[in-house]
């Protein structure tokens, strides 16, 4: 993506000594990894956000404004309604799965890595 | 199949009508349940309190909890008594408006496990004014994020302390306001020791206990009603309608919240405290600094979700099953009404053995979520008000948790107080409320300062007194304050009981759909109108923190 950067930007242990801790995240933030790692977590955060927000926020202005829809019965005394409410809990069930087996995958990995860096960096 | 459950049911309605409604099952087994469960956890709360030493230990339990515990204990935090027999209750009363309340509070999870639990823990110490902190160093900031928090924290409070009362004049037979009032104060007394004595080690193992034996009562109870309806959900949902004078429509929304478009918005503003508020709830927040690092954060989330959802799926269970055989004329002639139901219907199933078991669950539950508000808000005004403010980050760490220990004791006899005089009012509602004024004060300041660059320390402040004082002002002049004509006839629902005092001019019960939006513009506001700029560094700092954890503060185990 940031070809253009350089590698003092993407390496945070090149910071100039003497400006303090703080700088040193500056360049932490700037450097290619971690906007990577920033990128990564809100490709998946994000999208999923709006997704259960727009998914809730559609299940309430339906039970608010078209309650006649939740009545439809789907098998007996069954309704989309009590449907529809449970589909609520398996989409925060599938959110969670979902988020849990991604983190780990693709960021814990990632974070590992620049934290034992700036890690190791400090102790020098 | 069919025709003999209905006569089943049809025995089960008569009986009902026979038992008495003032108190039921017998008190004596309730009591030696109830202090079977004290001794068990005075024991734990005194044995943590050997481990005890420093600041950290408090406050955070010495950040030595795993996920899993973690997990379980944010649940028994947040299962409260509002959740077992408020939302059993009202699904009992009115059917599916009852559920949408459940809805909200499992959805609202989803916000803490994407966006803040991790962050959070990365970027705070002890409270969730941390963070603010962090990102703002302003110490103005840190007294209101400290001020929001007490104001939920109490708010919070008042409502379990309000359900205690009724609660147990229902299941000990303790009848007479007087009898209510010593029940509270001996409510009070015991969680100011789980408190003192347990700081927050002993105070979690408590929570740990009581989510457990909590979700296992209501999954046997539940697991019963399935039982007695031959495992047929639809058979459940016609034998419960059947036995409403609501008829059919107790299984569609719209009986508490469908009246007209007032009460349609009532139900979305409602809607949009509950998915926002737990978020910002800050007995909840604290939690998350029980574990060694972010990951054990993320995983006690997960854990709650599990635990929160799959509870609440058995109170839907549990409330249809008490509209079905109890019936909603008993539930409502019970001393505690709707919050009656749960232990009703635990005595319709299993005589008097499982109603103590579920009475001393609820009480337990009290008593645990009590202890719980406590300590954050001791450690609320120790860290954030005498330390941060008063002494300027300077304090001695014994200093500080002794002024927490104090605060606890403060706290105990405000709620103390409080309870004994918002005893009647609905448990639920004012939980709703409490939600409303979290997710106003508190949740948008915590994710401007964790996401956007641009955010000063005005705009904080301008968001968290916003929405803390646009949330409470809105209730004190909803009809929840005054105004509120009973449907019923005669005394008012509202606080305000004379119909004839009515300032009400906010027609909604909750402030949410307007306190919220006002409290994220006023963040923004605040910021884009500051003369002063952001500190890049500072912005790069809580950034880099949250997402690896670099200088976090770190447990025993990380």
């Amino acid at each position: 993506m940031s070809l253009t950067q350089s590698d003092a930007q993407s390496d945070p242990t090149r910071t100039q000594p003497g400006r303090g801790s703080v700088s040193g995240y500056e360049a932490v933030h700037i450097s290619r990894e971690f906007r990577t790692l920033r990128r990564r977590f809100g490709s998946f955060v994000v999208p999923a956000t709006v997704l259960f927000l727009s998914w809730y926020f559609l299940y309430v202005i339906i039970a608010a404004f078209a309650p006649g829809f939740m009545r439809l019965h789907v098998l007996g005394e069954v309704n989309v309604g009590l449907c529809f409410g449970v589909l609520q809990f398996v989409s925060a069930f599938v959110i969670t799965v979902a988020y849990r087996r991604w983190a780990r995958r693709n960021l814990d990995p990632l974070s590992d890595r620049l934290r034992q860096r700036l890690e190791a960096r400090r102790r020098r | 199949m069919t025709a003999q459950q209905a006569t089943q049911a049809t025995q089960v309605a008569q009986a009902t009508h026979t038992l008495a409604a003032a108190t039921v099952g017998t008190p004596e087994v309730n009591l030696l349940i109830f202090a079977f469960f004290i001794i068990v956890t005075l024991v734990i709360a005194v044995r943590a309190a050997g481990t005890n030493r420093t600041t950290t230990d408090y406050y955070a339990g010495g950040r030595a909890f795993t996920g899993p515990q973690n997990g379980i204990a944010i649940g028994g935090d947040y299962l409260s008594a509002a959740s077992f027999l408020g939302i059993a209750g009202l699904i009992a009363l009115y059917g599916y408006d009852g559920f949408l309340y459940s809805i909200g509070f499992l959805v609202g999870w989803l916000l803490v496990l994407l966006l803040i639990a991790g962050p959070l823990r990365n970027t705070g110490r002890y409270t969730a004014a941390d963070v603010l902190d962090f990102r703002l160093k302003a110490v103005p900031v840190r007294a209101a994020a400290a001020v929001s928090t007490l104001t939920v924290s109490l708010f919070y409070l008042l409502a379990q302390m309000a359900g205690a009362g009724g609660l147990v004049s229902l299941l000990l037979g303790v009848n007479g306001s007087v009898g209510q009032d010593i029940t509270v104060v001996i409510v009070g007394l015991l969680m100011i020791f789980y408190v003192l004595v347990g700081g927050m080690k002993g105070t979690t193992w408590v929570q740990i206990v009581k989510a457990t034996i909590l979700t296992v009562g209501a999954a046997v109870t539940a697991f019963w009603v399935l039982a007695r309806s031959g495992f047929n959900i639809s058979a459940l949902l016609h034998h419960a309608a059947a036995s409403s004078p609501a008829g059919n429509a107790v299984l569609g929304p719209g009986l508490i919240y469908g009246a007209n478009t007032v009460s349609k918005f009532d139900f979305i503003s409602l809607a949009i405290a509950l998915v926002l508020g737990t978020a910002g709830l800050p007995h909840v927040l604290m939690r998350l600094y029980t574990v060694p690092d972010a990951r054990e954060a993320r995983r006690s989330v997960i854990w709650t979700v599990w635990l929160v959802g799959l509870f609440y799926l058995f109170t839907l269970v549990l409330g249809y099953g008490a509209m079905w055989l109890v019936g909603g004329k008993q539930i409502l002639a019970a001393p505690g009404r709707a919050n009656a139901a749960v232990p009703l219907l635990a005595f319709k199933l299993g005589g008097t053995l499982l109603l103590g078991i579920v009475a001393a669950v609820a009480f337990a539950t009290i008593l645990a979520v009590v202890a719980g508000l406590t300590i954050t808000a001791s450690a609320s005004f120790a860290h954030d008000v005498y330390a941060g403010v008063l002494r300027r980050g300077e304090a001695d760490p014994d200093d500080e948790v002794r002024v927490a220990r104090t605060t606890a004791v403060v706290i105990g006899a405000v709620a103390v107080i409080g309870g004994i005089f918002a005893k009647d009012i609905d448990v639920a509602f004012l939980v709703g409320l409490a939600f409303a004024v979290a997710a106003s004060a508190n949740l948008p300041s915590i994710l401007y300062s964790l996401f956007w660059p641009r955010f000063t320390a005005r705009g904080a402040l301008w968001s968290i007194y916003g929405g803390l004082i646009s949330s409470v002002v809105l209730i004190i002049f909803s009809p929840v304050v005054s105004g509120q004509v009973s449907p019923a006839g005669g005394a008012g629902a509202s606080l305000i009981s004379d119909p004839h005092i009515n300032f009400a001019f906010f027609p909604l019960d909750n402030p949410g759909i307007v306190s919220i939006p006002l409290a994220f513009f006023l963040g923004w506001l605040g910021t884009v109108t500051d003369r002063r700029t952001a500190d890049p560094a500072r912005f790069a700092r809580i950034q880099v923190r949250a997402l690896t954890g670099i200088g976090a503060e770190h447990g025993s185990r990380g």
